[in-house]
C-alpha cells in the first residue's frame, strides 16, 4: 500500500484577506450573525470537555445555542488538560519587556519549525489576552506580586516573560475554571451534560456531520444525539505510543471515526516528545511522569563522558557522586551554548536519547540522564532549591524512592503532545462540512513543535473565543433540527457500532487488550518516536498490520457489553489505534525532511552545509526542506483495504521569514 | 412573618443551621457549667458561704431570675439535644455501608463517642436534678439550716455518703469532660472562628477547660465520701474508707 | 514481593457486593498501586475471570478519578497523595491489602471498586462558580488581588474532587470539598456578589444529595491528598451563618 501522492493543492482554507493582524477582526466583521431568538433552535454537540470543549460548550450555550456536552471521564472536572502544570502564554506585555501580539505570533511560528498556518497563529496571539482576562473573571488563581498585580515566569522558546501561571498546577486551575462555566450552563439547562458517555461513531447524513453514537459506559446503553453541527474537543493521541504522559483514557477513538467518514487527518507525524520525565522502569509500568520543564531552570543536564563509567553506574558499582566534573559531560550545555540546558523540547529529547544511544545513559534500563542540582545547591542553598522545586522533589521522591536533594534525578523523554490531528479551514471546520475540530484535537496553530505554555493558550482560544465567532458561518446556512436521530444514517452508524462491539467480544482469543497496546506502542516508539528513518518506518507499516490482524483473531475481551466494561472501552480505542498507528507511520514516512518533533535521519546538517561552516548550526541538526514540504499532509480516507490519498496544504509565509531554527 | 418562618425553617432544615444551633446550644452550657463549678467551689468556703450563694440565687430579681436561668437553659439543652440527635440520625443514613477494614487516622477517642457520652449525660443530669434539685429523697429534702433556710451545703455532703452515687457521679462527670474536651473546641470550628493558627490553642483551651471542670465537680463528690470534708460539722458517723483516707493524712 | 488483596467485588449498583481474595505474586516495589492492580487484572483476565473494576485517568496525581480506600483508608494513610500515586515499596512482603471503594451514601458503587461521585458535579452547579460571560471580563490587571488573598484562594482551589474527605468522614460528609469550593470563590473580590447566594445553594444541595454533617473530626483533612485545611469548613460555617441570617432578615 503506498501511499497516492499529489500535487499541491488550493485548499479552501477560508483564511481571510487582508494584513495579518487585520484577518482576524475582518473575518469577523464578515462572518454571519445568527439573531438571538434564532439561537435557542439550533442544537450542538461538543465531544470532550477540557479546556476546548468545556470552554466551547460553556459559551455556545451562554450565547443560547442548545448544547449537549459528552465526556468519557464521571466528570468534565477530570479532562486531562488538568495535568498541564507550567502555566499559559499571552501576548499582555505586563513586564514591559517589549512583548506584542506579533513577537508571541512569530515565536509560535518559529517555535513551530514553520510548519503551521500563519493566520491561524496570528488569531490566537491575538485573543491570547482575553483568555487571561476572562480566567481572572472566573476566579482562576493566577500567581500574583505583592502588588496584587499579575505575575509572570519565562518559558522555553522565548525571550519574553509572557507565562501567567498558578503554582504548579496551570491547568487544574484553568479547567476548573471552565468545568465551573460549563456546571452553571449545564444548572442553567443550556448544556445537557453527558459524563461516562464515549463516542462511537460520527454520523454524516448528505455529506454533513449531523450527529453522534454513543455508549453509556456504564450501562452499555448505545444511543443517538443528532445535531445542527458537531463539535470534537477529544485531545491528542499521544496514547498509540502506549507510554506517554498522557491520560490512560486518551484516545483517537472519535478523531479516528471521524477520519473514517470522511474528514482528512493532518500531519500525524507531528508529536511532541517532553525532555523531562521520569524514566521507565519495568514492562508493568503503565504510563510515563512529566517533571516540570522549569526544573532545567537550575539543574544540569549530564552522562558520563566514557561508556564504562555509565556501565558502572547503571550495575550500581558507582554512584553519580563517583564521577568527577572532568568526567562529566555536560551535553546541552556543550552543544548549546546560549540556551544551555534551556535548549527547545524537540532538541533537548532528540539529544538524551543520543547520548543513551551510545551506550552512556544512566538508569538501569540505559535510558535516562542525570538532572543534577548539586551545583545550584551549592550557589542557592537547599532551602531556596526547595523554595523552588519542593513539591517537585517531593514527587519525584514518591515515585523514584530517592533523595534528588543528595542524589541527582534520573529523567528521559516522553510522549508529551501531538500537533498533529484532524484538519481545520480557519473556521475551524473540517473538510466535512458540519464537523468543528478543537484544541489538541485538530493540526492547526502548532506546526511541528509546540511550544510550552501554548496548549492551555489554544485550547482555551478556540473554545471560548474563536469557535463562538465561526460557528454561524456553518449554521446560518443550515435549516435547524432539519436531521433527527429518524434519519437512517443513524440506523446504519448504530448498526455498525454494535457489531463493532459484538465482534469484538466474540473473538474469546488469548491475549489481552494491553498486550496488543504494549506491542504496538514499543513498535512505533522505535520506529516512529524521537528518530525517524524510512527503513524503520517501513517496517513498522508492515508490522502494524499484522499486529491489528492477530488483535481482530486473538484478542481476549471478559464480560459483556451491558454493563461497565473497562476491557471493551480500552479494545476499541487500541482498534483505533492500530489503524491510526499506521497512517502516522506513513504521515512520517511521507515527510523526507526533519522539522520539529519529526526527526528523520537522512535529513540533518552535516560538516559539509554552509549553515554549518558559518557556525550557524550544528552537525545533526534537523534539516527542513521548505522546497518540497512547506504542506500540510492532509490524508483522506479512502477504505480499509486501500491506501489513504494525500492532499497538500500549501502553507505560505508573508510575514516571517522562514529560516534555520537555531538556539546555539 | 412568613419568610422569616421560611428562613428559619430551611436554617434548622440545613446541616450547618442544625450544627450552628448545637455550638450556640453548647456555648450556653459550657458558660452554664464554668458558672455552676465555680459556684460549688463555694462548698470549700463552707455553710455559711454555700447557703448564702444558694439563697441568693433563688431570690434575686426576686425569685424570678432562677426561672428564667432554668428557662433558658432547658431550651438550650432540648435544642442542643433535638439537633444532634437528628444529625446523628442523618450521619448514619449517610453511611449506609462501613468498610470491612476500617481505620481511623486522627478523630479521638471521646469525638468518636459524642452521641454516647451526650445521652449518659443527660441520664446523669436527670438523675442529678431528681438528686438536689427536685430533692426526691426526702432525707435530703428536710435538710433546714438553724434559720430556716435549705441547707444546701449540708444536704451536698449527705448526699455524697452513698457509695453508688458517687460512682455514678464519677462515671457522669467524666462523661461530660470527655463529650467537652471535643465539644468546646468544636464550637470554635462550627461558628467559623477556628483556623490552622489558631487551632493549637483552641484545641488546648477545649481540653484545659475540661479537665478543670473534672477536677472542680469531681473535687466535691470525692472529697466528701473519700476524706470525709465536711462529715465532722454534720456531726455523722465517717465511713470506713474515710478512716483510712484519714489515718494516712 | 507476594501479597494478599482483599477487594471488594460487586457486579452493578444493585448487586450485594462481597469481600474476594486474591493472590498478587511478584510484584515489583517499583510499581505503582494501580499498576499492581493492572497486574493483578492480567491474571484475572488470562484465567477466564473478568478484572477488578477501579476509577483511575491521569495516574499522576491530579485528575481526581481514582478512590480507593486502602486498608480502611481513603487514598493509603501515606498524606498528601491519591491512589495512583501510592507505591508498592511501601509495603512488606507477605502484606494483606484490603482495597475497598469510597464509601457513603452520596457515592452509589456502580461496579467493584468504582463510585459515582455526580453528586459533586451538581454541587458545583447549584452555585460553586462565578457567573461572567465570555468576553464580558475586563483587563486582567484592573483589579489588583492583594497576593495572601489569592494564594489562600489557590489552597481552596487545589481540591481535586476525588471525594476522599466523604470516604473518610463516618458521616460521609462533603464539608471540605463545598467549604475548598466556596473558599475558593468567596475569597476572592470576584466571589463576592454571589456569595451568599453561592454558599447558601451550595449547602442546601449537599444537603440533598444525602451527605452527613460535619462533625470537626477532621479525617477528611487528614486524607486529603491535596492537603486542604479544615479552615475552609469553620469559614464555610461562618458564611453560611451570615448568609442564612441575612436571608431571614433582608
Amino acid at each position: 500500500m503506498a501511499a497516492n501522492g499529489s500535487q499541491k493543492e488550493t485548499f479552501n482554507s477560508s483564511i481571510p484577506d487582508g494584513p495579518i493582524a487585520e484577518k482576524w477582526t475582518n473575518h469577523k466583521n464578515n462572518s454571519k450573525l445568527i439573531n438571538p431568538a434564532n439561537k435557542r433552535k439550533y442544537s450542538i454537540i461538543v465531544v470532550g470537555s477540557g479546556l476546548a470543549g468545556g470552554a466551547a460548550a460553556a459559551t455556545l450555550s451562554e450565547l443560547g445555542y442548545q448544547v449537549k456536552c459528552f465526556c468519557y471521564q464521571d466528570s468534565p472536572r477530570r479532562a486531562h488538560s488538568i495535568a498541564a502544570q507550567g502555566g499559559i502564554n499571552a501576548a499582555k506585555n505586563y513586564q514591559n519587556d517589549g512583548d506584542s501580539v506579533h513577537r508571541l505570533f512569530y515565536d509560535t511560528v518559529k517555535g513551530g519549525d514553520f510548519r503551521s498556518r500563519e493566520a491561524n497563529v496570528h488569531r490566537l496571539a491575538e485573543v491570547s489576552g482575553n483568555i487571561i482576562d476572562q480566567c481572572v473573571a472566573q476566579g482562576v488563581p493566577f500567581a500574583r506580586e505583592y502588588g496584587g498585580l499579575l505575575d509572570n515566569r519565562s518559558f522555553g522558546g522565548a525571550q519574553v516573560s509572557r507565562t501567567f501561571y498558578a503554582r504548579g498546577q496551570t491547568g487544574q486551575q484553568l479547567l476548573i475554571g471552565a468545568y465551573q462555566a460549563l456546571s452553571k450552563e449545564v444548572a442553567r439547562g443550556g448544556v445537557e451534560m453527558h459524563a461516562r458517555t464515549e463516542m462511537m461513531d460520527l454520523v454524516v447524513v448528505d455529506g454533513h456531520a449531523k450527529g453522534i453514537i454513543v455508549r453509556d459506559m456504564v450501562t452499555g446503553e448505545i444511543s443517538r444525539h443528532a445535531a445542527d453541527t458537531v463539535v470534537l474537543a477529544t485531545g491528542g493521541y499521544g496514547n498509540v505510543f502506549f507510554l506517554s504522559t498522557n491520560a490512560m483514557g486518551c484516545n483517537v477513538m472519535a478523531a479516528y471515526r471521524a477520519h473514517k467518514k470522511g474528514a482528512y487527518m493532518a500531519n500525524p507525524c507531528f508529536t511532541q516528545i517532553h525532555p523531562t520525565c521520569i524514566p521507565v522502569s519495568g514492562d508493568y509500568q503503565s504510563k510515563l511522569t512529566l517533571m516540570s520543564e522549569s526544573l532545567r531552570n537550575d539543574g544540569r543536564i549530564w552522562v558520563p563522558k566514557s561508556v564504562e563509567d555509565a556501565a558502572a553506574i547503571r550495575s550500581g558499582d558507582k554512584t553519580a557522586a563517583d564521577i568527577p566534573d572532568e568526567d562529566r559531560d555536560y551535553y546541552l550545555e556543550r552543544k548549546y551554548p546560549s540556551f544551555g540546558n534551556l535548549a527547545p523540547r524537540d532538541i533537548s529529547s532528540r539529544s538524551a536519547k543520543e547520548v543513551c544511544d551510545e551506550g552512556r545513559g544512566v538508569a538501569s534500563t540505559g535510558l535516562g540522564v542525570f538532572l543534577d542540582f548539586r551545583d545550584a545547591i551549592d550557589r542557592l542553598g537547599e532551602d531556596t532549591i526547595r523554595a523552588r522545586y519542593g513539591n517537585l522533589f517531593q514527587m519525584y521522591e514518591k515515585i523514584q524512592g530517592t533523595n534528588p536533594y543528595k542524589e541527582p534525578m534520573m529523567i528521559y523523554p516522553a510522549v508529551h503532545y501531538t500537533m498533529g490531528g484532524l484538519w481545520v479551514d480557519y473556521n475551524l471546520m473540517s473538510n466535512l462540512p458540519g464537523l468543528h475540530v478543537l484544541g489538541e484535537a485538530n493540526f492547526s496553530d502548532h506546526g511541528a513543535n509546540r511550544l510550552g505554555a501554548s496548549a492551555l493558550m489554544q485550547g482555551l482560544a478556540d473554545g471560548y473565543f474563536v469557535i463562538p465567532a465561526t460557528l454561524p458561518n456553518y449554521l446560518a446556512d443550515q435549516v435547524p433540527g432539519s436531521v433527527t436521530t429518524e434519519n437512517e444514517a443513524f440506523d446504519e452508524a448504530e448498526k455498525a457500532v454494535t457489531d463493532r462491539i459484538d465482534k469484538l467480544l466474540s473473538i474469546q482469543g488469548e491475549r489481552t487488550v494491553d498486550s496488543f497496546h504494549r506491542e504496538l506502542g514499543l513498535l512505533v516508539w522505535d520506529k516512529c518516536g524521537m528518530s525517524r528513518d524510512k527503513a524503520g518506518l517501513e517496517e513498522a507499516l508492515e508490522k502494524i498490520p499484522k499486529i491489528r490482524e492477530e488483535f481482530w483473531e486473538n484478542v481476549k475481551i471478559p464480560g459483556t457489553g451491558e454493563s461497565l466494561n473497562a476491557e471493551l472501552e480500552k479494545a476499541g480505542r487500541v482498534a483505533d489505534f492500530l489503524e491510526f498507528g499506521e497512517l502516522m507511520c506513513r504521515d512520517a514516512l511521507n515527510r523526507e525532511e526533519s522539522c520539529g518533533g519529526h526527526f528523520r535521519e537522512e535529513y540533518q546538517f552535516t560538516e559539509k552545509d554552509d549553515a554549518v561552516i558559518s557556525g550557524y548550526t550544528n552537525p545533526g541538526e534537523a534539516k527542513r526542506r521548505d522546497e518540497e514540504f512547506s504542506y500540510v499532509a492532509a490524508w483522506e480516507y479512502t477504505g480499509d483495504d486501500s491506501p489513504p490519498n494525500l492532499h497538500k496544504e500549501e502553507l505560505i509565509f508573508e510575514n516571517v521569514k522562514q529560516s534555520v531554527r537555531s538556539y546555539k | 412573618m412568613n419568610a422569616l418562618t421560611k428562613a428559619i425553617n430551611l436554617f434548622w432544615q440545613s446541616s450547618i443551621g442544625k450544627k450552628l444551633i448545637v455550638a450556640i446550644t453548647g456555648a450556653v452550657l459550657v458558660g452554664f457549667l464554668v458558672a455552676h463549678v465555680g459556684g460549688n467551689m463555694l462548698i470549700f468556703a463552707g455553710r455559711e458561704a454555700m447557703n448564702d450563694y444558694a439563697y441568693f440565687l433563688h431570690h434575686f430579681l426576686h425569685g424570678a431570675g432562677i426561672w428564667i436561668f432554668r428557662g433558658i437553659l432547658v431550651v438550650a439543652f432540648v435544642l442542643h439535644i433535638v439537633a444532634t440527635i437528628a444529625l446523628t440520625k442523618q450521619n448514619r443514613a449517610a453511611k449506609v455501608e462501613n468498610y470491612e477494614n476500617e481505620a481511623t487516622n486522627v478523630a479521638s477517642k471521646s469525638s468518636r463517642m459524642m452521641i454516647w457520652s451526650g445521652l449518659t449525660v443527660l441520664a446523669f443530669v436527670v438523675f442529678h436534678i431528681f438528686h438536689f434539685t427536685v430533692r426526691v429523697d426526702p432525707e435530703l429534702a428536710g435538710m433546714k439550716e438553724p434559720s430556716g433556710r435549705h441547707d444546701v451545703w449540708g444536704m451536698v455532703i449527705v448526699g455524697f455518703q452513698k457509695p453508688l452515687v458517687v460512682l455514678f457521679y464519677f462515671v457522669g462527670i467524666s462523661l461530660l469532660c470527655s463529650h467537652l474536651s471535643h465539644g468546646i473546641a468544636s464550637i470554635f470550628q462550627t461558628l467559623g472562628w477556628r483556623s490552622r493558627k489558631s487551632s493549637e490553642a483552641i484545641n488546648k483551651l477545649g481540653l484545659a477547660l475540661s479537665v478543670v471542670l473534672w477536677l472542680g465537680f469531681l473535687s466535691i463528690p470525692l472529697a466528701a465520701s473519700v476524706v470525709g470534708f465536711g462529715t465532722d460539722e454534720m456531726e455523722m458517723p465517717v465511713t470506713d474508707v474515710a478512716d483510712v483516707a484519714e489515718e494516712n493524712r | 514481593m507476594n501479597l494478599t488483596l482483599k477487594v471488594w467485588r460487586q457486579k452493578h449498583a444493585n448487586d450485594r457486593g462481597t469481600i474476594e481474595t486474591y493472590d498478587a505474586k511478584n510484584i515489583p516495589g517499583e510499581a505503582s498501586f494501580l499498576e499492581m492492580l493492572d497486574i493483578v487484572n492480567e491474571q484475572i483476565v488470562q484465567s477466564g475471570g473478568e478484572p477488578i473494576h477501579f476509577d483511575h485517568d491521569c495516574r499522576e496525581g491530579i485528575c481526581g478519578m481514582c478512590s480507593l480506600t486502602i486498608n480502611g483508608v481513603p487514598h493509603s494513610k501515606e498524606k498528601g497523595i491519591t491512589t495512583c500515586q501510592v507505591h508498592m515499596r511501601k509495603f512488606k512482603d507477605g502484606d494483606t491489602i484490603w482495597i475497598e471503594p469510597f464509601r457513603g451514601k452520596a457515592f452509589p458503587v456502580v461496579r467493584d471498586l468504582v463510585v459515582d461521585r455526580s453528586a459533586f458535579d451538581r454541587i458545583v452547579s447549584a452555585g460553586g462558580y462565578i457567573s461572567v460571560r465570555t468576553g464580558s471580563a475586563e483587563d486582567a490587571n484592573s483589579l489588583p488581588i492583594p497576593k495572601d488573598s489569592a494564594d489562600s484562594s489557590f489552597d481552596a482551589a487545589a481540591c481535586i474532587g476525588c471525594g476522599a474527605c466523604v470516604a473518610a468522614c463516618k458521616n460521609a460528609s462533603a464539608m471540605l470539598f463545598v467549604g475548598a469550593k466556596a473558599a475558593h470563590l468567596n475569597l476572592l473580590p470576584q466571589g463576592q456578589p454571589e456569595k451568599d447566594k453561592r454558599v447558601l445553594a451550595m449547602v442546601r444541595q449537599m444537603d440533598s444529595e444525602g451527605f452527613g454533617n460535619c462533625t470537626n473530626h477532621y479525617e477528611c483533612e487528614a486524607v486529603c491528598p491535596k492537603q486542604i485545611s479544615a479552615d475552609v469548613i469553620s469559614k464555610l460555617n461562618r458564611d453560611y451563618a451570615v448568609a442564612s441570617t441575612k436571608e431571614a432578615f433582608k
